[in-house]
């Protein structure tokens, strides 16, 4: 009621850091109980997601992922969807990607295979973002169990696939033959040393520039087409869409198949960028961490950057720090992944209504 | 072909398991309107911690009481989060699952340097099976005989267990004065409110049972059916528990009969392994791994039957004028 | 009843309570005699459900206190007030749908931990409540399957059955029919005969002369007077709600109804369990005139508004409109509809006209959002929805004119006015209008009624469902009256009372004898 006197910086910077800072906090207590120092930990994690330039790139390889499945669970957020997919869209994504690259590497030139396994990526990730998103609008099918159903399949039909139809002959690894260099996604450092910048190897490509230019088309989309006005509006008020004449169904629809789309980007990464051959879990829980980046960025594309970038340093930081303390494993960036997703999401109440009751009261006394 | 069938039965009963007693969990907690997504950490959880101390103290039912107090714990967080702040019950199951996730491999590291495992359990560490009495001399018994001894006889307490706790749960759901209002907490929480009785302490006992089962199928894992902990052991269990909640519409009696539907395709998908069918060929053992998903997903979709849950679930509680 | 030495059944005082920056109650003091029944009174917003939110321990109060026969209790809980006596019919019923009426009845009150040991005294309790207060019902139905006035019926058993001595109903005949509404006023007088004490919330004034003993009356919070209902009138009552002589008319001059706008044709309408809800509907809508559309709250108004404007498609019948006809093979959206210039104010504003989260310039084009005026060729045009929002909130005198504003923050009033600008100013030929002023300040409520008048004297056709007969009566020319889903009356506006309309709205106008057969439902 009178929100209107709590100001904006309290929401969008106080409470997730808040939020952010108690999870840190939390890992700080895990770290310590294994008998290591907190602080040393948290230097380590710094100097290996941003200390030097091959960890820089490093950061940004995994936020690429992160940028893809984040801004999935926010478009379909926006519309009131929670699509919990994310990581089966990306895993059938990077089959677009890999049938694409896979047929087409010994006769097409990359200005031509990337085109088309972006659309391959878009399009099959839509597809597996489809059908929850079409039972949820026609049938009332709940898509929060659907998807998670979806992600099952997805990970037993990659498993069909690549098995009987994509290994590659005569090998036992479960992985297709590796792609030619005509359908690999180049990466920064190949780009930018003939510039004279030299950024260090690491496995950051192109992707990356796609994932920021997705961060812009989601930001118009969402905020400035008609199309996001009906989005919104369908997420805020369903009763409301209704009334405004929008058709709900299709809505959802393409809230799904954009959401997809997006999450199927990590397969561009992933297969064309970094592996260059369809394999088993590359999505590696990408699409689950897209929950904490959406949560963590406010659903905002600039958020999600951040998030992403966040997200990605306690990546690419936690092999770092598990490399320099033997006793701490890369998956303590786990923990404090679910413990983001646990105070900035589940928690979100926690602090800010007493927050916002505080400027509230202050503002009416 | 008898004896082949028997055998898979057998092997259903002891897949089945774990599904049985987390689908009973989800089916506390869901009844009482909490979604828990938050079963596959639990079970997770569970596992790790029912191992670890079985290890340690040599006892499969020390590990036992570990492995629950675990899994209340994560419960009481999903509570927490749930009912007293009012998140939002997905969001706050994902962050479950997560944080069990990395936290255990983290632990087992910790404490045994095994890289997300825990020692092998043997002895009284683990749960072993049980033998009925006169179950070798009665196996020449036909039909009835390899029944008795094959099928029913040779499993660990917690298998009888899983299996008895159907009835106790219709029991507690349907005739005891804590299942009415956990019945009516999910489907009206306000009624519940203004006839006086607390909405966050019968929620919070649902999750503690639904924790405690959990545990049970946690500890079932780890300490029974395998000899140790393993990295991201539930391996989706807690999703296709709720997969089998959804199948069986949130009722203890159909919920048995979707978990042992779902614990049969996985018994069958192991035979099936390389078999040719004539006419039809190989038939990929994915095919059947995914039929409970799928299964699940048409029933939702309403196109087999129709699944209603309890009408106030996933929403949080909120003290208002109405 | 005022002897001074019998202790009160109930008494507050000095209770206050506050809501952020809003005094929801201040100092209220209430005494209410036992075996009575003591109406309380008062407009929405009045502060009559807060205040009686604090009786039944769903509030605590900021300051003050409770006494129940001379006794002070501290309320904290529901579970306190049922300790105390205290018993409540919710406006919206508390019952579980899918329970039986036993278990609804027995649930907090099980009498074990079993439900066995209880479910036959249970029985046993019911039945004999049933013939003290002729509460009939089948204790073994679903209550969903129940009509709303046996639901009602439920929760009084409840609130007995835990050994209620003080009944608080809050706004209980805002679903009823009338007939329902009588049935239930007679069970009221038997349990006051039985020593019960009834508090009665009501904003109506036929309800508090026509059943009460007393009468409390509130206003912004405040409990402004106390009568006798005996030594007090309905004008006086109505004077001391509003704090002013209610003007309940409207100035306008007689209409010059000239074509017909839009003409509905045997429309039915089925909702998702199957349930008829709206039953063979025909009506014309001329321009130039106010057609009214009265009836008891829930009786298929809400379904024509809606199957008008294209938000549900109706399964029966035809509409012609706009040289298109409309029906359940060719129907047409909401949007098709507004495109075909016909505008739409929902009932209910806040689940439907507005999307309180949106600031005010984005909630001000809901529905007109593709319009080519609002949009460019792939992004819209924000300075253009901005200027115009402006534009309007200027017009309309909406406070604070500020686009950015969100809706939410908006009052009642206000956003009404956002809502109504938005519709209006589209220039529309029908507008169909829900409860205009419902949850609206006085001041603004003569305002919108002025621009309703206005717009129909610039040749529009509006449709008003209200569920106020004195707005139906002050604005329509001419009245249909609604009853469960199909139209039963109609009426020219001169020739329109309230005691006609009030038959009407229970059908049982043209034959008020058979009043009996009419009770739907209502018994068993």
């Amino acid at each position: 009621m009178s929100q209107a006197k709590v100001p904006a910086w309290v929401n969008v910077a106080l409470i997730p850091i808040l939020n952010i800072l108690l999870a840190f906090l939390v890992s700080g207590l895990v770290i310590l109980a294994i008998g290591e120092n907190p602080i040393e930990a948290a230097g380590y994690l710094i100097y290996g997601a941003f200390g030097y330039d091959e960890g820089i790139g490093y950061t940004l390889y995994y936020a690429t992922n992160l940028i893809f499945t984040g801004l999935a669970v926010s478009v379909a957020f926006k519309g009131g969807l929670f699509n919990i997919g994310g990581e089966g869209q990306a895993y059938i994504g990077g089959l677009g990607v890999g049938l694409i690259c896979l047929s087409l590497d010994h006769t097409m030139p990359f200005y031509v295979i990337a085109p088309l396994a972006i659309i391959g990526a878009a399009v099959f990730g839509a597809a597996w973002g489809y059908i929850p998103a079409y039972l949820q609008a026609r049938r009332g099918s709940h898509i929060v169990i659907t998807t998670i159903m979806f992600n099952f399949i997805a990970s037993s039909l990659m498993v069909y696939l690549i098995v009987n139809w994509l290994k590659e002959d005569g090998r036992m690894a479960p992985n297709s033959r590796t792609f030619e260099e005509n359908a690999w996604l180049p990466y920064l450092h190949e780009l930018l040393s003939p510039l004279g910048i030299d950024i260090g190897d690491s496995p950051l490509n192109l992707a990356f520039i796609w994932a920021l230019l997705c961060c812009v088309f989601v930001w118009g989309l969402v905020w400035h087409t008609r199309w996001g006005y009906q989005l919104r509006t369908l997420g805020t008020n369903p009763t409301a869409a209704r009334y405004a004449g929008i058709d709900t169904a299709k809505v959802t629809i393409w809230a799904m198949l954009i959401s997809g789309g997006l999450a199927g980007f990590v397969g561009l990464n992933e297969i064309m960028g970094v592996n260059h051959n369809l394999l088993l879990n590359f999505t590696a829980g990408y699409g689950f961490a897209g929950i904490a980046v959406a949560l963590m960025g406010r659903n905002s594309p600039i958020g999600i950057i951040l998030a992403a970038i966040l997200f990605g340093a306690l990546y690419q930081g936690g092999a770092e720090l598990a490399f320099e303390i033997p006793t701490i494993t890369p998956e303590i960036v786990v923990v404090i992944q679910g413990l983001v997703i646990l105070f900035s999401g589940a928690l979100e109440h926690m602090f800010k209504d007493r927050i916002e009751g505080f400027f509230i009261r202050r503002a009416v006394a | 072909m008898f004896e082949t069938l028997v055998l898979m039965l057998d092997a259903t009963m002891r897949v089945s398991t774990p599904l049985i007693l987390a689908a009973l969990a989800g089916l506390y907690s869901e009844r009482a309107g909490i979604v828990d997504i938050g079963l596959e950490g639990k079970i997770l959880g569970s596992a790790f911690a029912a191992a670890a101390a079985a290890a340690v103290f040599g006892s499969a039912w020390i590990g036992l009481v570990f492995g629950i107090l675990a899994s209340v714990s994560l419960a009481m967080i999903h509570g927490f989060a749930c009912i007293t702040h009012r998140g939002d019950h997905i969001v706050s199951g994902v962050a479950i699952n997560t944080i069990v996730a990395g936290l255990t491999v983290t632990l087992s590291m910790h404490w045994f340097g095994m890289g997300g495992q825990t020692p092998a359990l043997s002895g009284d560490a683990r749960f072993l099976e049980i033998t009925f009495p006169f179950a070798d001399a009665l196996r020449d018994v036909p039909v009835l005989g390899l029944i008795y001894s094959d099928l029913l006889s040779g499993h660990n307490i917690l298998v009888y267990l899983a299996f008895l706790m159907v009835p106790v749960t219709y029991w507690v759901i349907y005739k005891t004065r804590f299942g009415l209002r956990l019945r009516a907490v999910g489907e009206n929480p306000h009624a519940v409110d203004t006839a006086g009785i607390s909405v966050a302490f019968i929620r919070y006992r649902a999750l503690i049972v639904c924790g405690i089962l959990c545990g049970l199928a946690g500890a079932y894992l780890s300490t029974a059916h395998n000899a140790g902990f393993l990295k991201d052991m539930s391996a989706g269990k807690g999703y296709m528990a709720l997969a089998a909640l959804i199948f069986g519409k949130w009722r203890p009696v159909p919920v048995l009969f979707a978990c042992l539907l779902f614990g049969f395709l996985d018994a069958v998908a192991i035979r099936m392994q390389g078999v040719v069918i004539p006419g039809i060929g190989e038939v990929p053992v994915q095919a059947i791994e995914v039929l409970p998903y799928v299964l699940t997903v048409l029933l939702l979709a309403g196109f087999i039957g129709k699944a209603v849950g309890p009408k106030a679930i996933g929403r949080p509680y909120v003290k208002e004028r109405a | 009843m005022t002897n001074k030495t019998m202790p009160y059944a109930i008494e507050l005082r000095d209770i206050s309570k506050r809501f952020g920056a809003v005094q929801a109650n201040k100092d209220i003091c209430l005494q209410v005699a036992a075996g009575t029944i003591h109406g309380i009174i008062g407009e929405n917003g009045a502060g009559k459900s807060t205040l009686m939110s604090i009786i039944y321990g769903f509030y605590e109060a900021d300051s003050g206190h409770i006494e129940v026969d001379g006794q002070r209790v501290q309320i904290r809980s529901s579970e306190d007030a049922i300790q105390a006596g205290i018993g409540m019919v919710h406006q919206h019923f508390m019952l579980v749908e899918t329970f039986t009426v036993l278990e609804n009845v027995m649930l907090g009150a099980e009498g074990g931990a079993l439900l066995k040991q209880g479910i036959d005294a249970a029985r046993i309790e019911l039945q004999r409540l049933a013939e003290e207060y002729s509460l009939d019902i089948d204790v073994d139905a679903i209550v969903e399957e129940l009509p709303v006035g046996l639901q009602q019926r439920v929760e009084i058993l409840k609130a007995l059955y835990r050994g209620a001595r003080i009944l608080i109903l809050d706004e209980p005949t805002g679903v009823l029919t009338p007939q329902e509404a009588d049935h239930l006023f007679r069970i009221l007088k038997a349990l006051k005969e039985q020593g019960v004490t009834v508090l009665l919330i009501t904003h109506k004034l036929r309800e508090i002369m026509a059943s009460t003993d007393n009468v409390s009356v509130m206003r912004q919070g405040e409990m402004v007077a106390h009568r006798e209902t005996a030594h007090t009138s309905k004008e006086e009552l109505a004077e001391l709600m509003v704090g002013k002589k209610v003007r309940l008319t409207v100035n306008k001059d007689e209409a010059k109804p000239s074509q017909v706008l839009l003409s509905a044709k045997h429309v039915s309408q089925f909702d998702s369990q199957g349930v008829k809800r709206l039953k063979d509907v025909s009506l014309e809508l001329r321009a130039g005139e106010i057609l009214g559309i009265a009836g008891v709250s829930g009786n298929g108004q809400s379904e024509l508004l809606n199957v008008l404007s294209g938000i549900t498609t109706m399964d029966e019948g035809e509409i012609e409109f706009a040289g298109e006809t409309i029906s359940a093979k060719t129907p047409k959206n909401a949007a098709q509809m507004r495109d075909l210039k016909m505008a739409h104010v929902p009932e209910d504003r806040h689940k439907m006209g507005l999307v309180t989260g949106f600031e005010a310039y984005e909630a001000a084009v809901l529905g007109y959002h593709n319009s080519a005026a609002y949009n460019g060729k792939i992004l819209m045009n924000r300075q253009a929805m901005l200027d115009e929002c402006k534009t309007r909130m200027a017009a309309w005198d909406v406070r604070p004119p500020n686009p950015h504003l969100k809706t939410a923050n908006f009052s009642g009033g206000n956003q009404q006015k956002i809502v109504i600008a938005r519709e209006v100013e589209q220039n529309p030929d029908v507008l169909l209008i829900g409860q205009p002023t419902r949850g609206v300040d006085i001041g603004a409520i003569e305002n919108i009624h002025e621009q309703i008048v206005k717009l129909r004297d610039s040749g529009k056709a509006i449709l008003l469902v209200s569920v106020e007969l004195d707005e139906i009566m002050a604005l329509s020319d001419r009245i249909l009256v609604m009853f469960d889903g199909a139209v039963v009356g109609q009426l020219d506006a001169k020739d329109a009372d309230e005691r006609t309309l009030g038959l009407m709205m229970a059908n049982a106008f043209t034959d008020p004898d058979s009043e009996q057969s009419n009770e739907k439902g209502a018994a068993v």
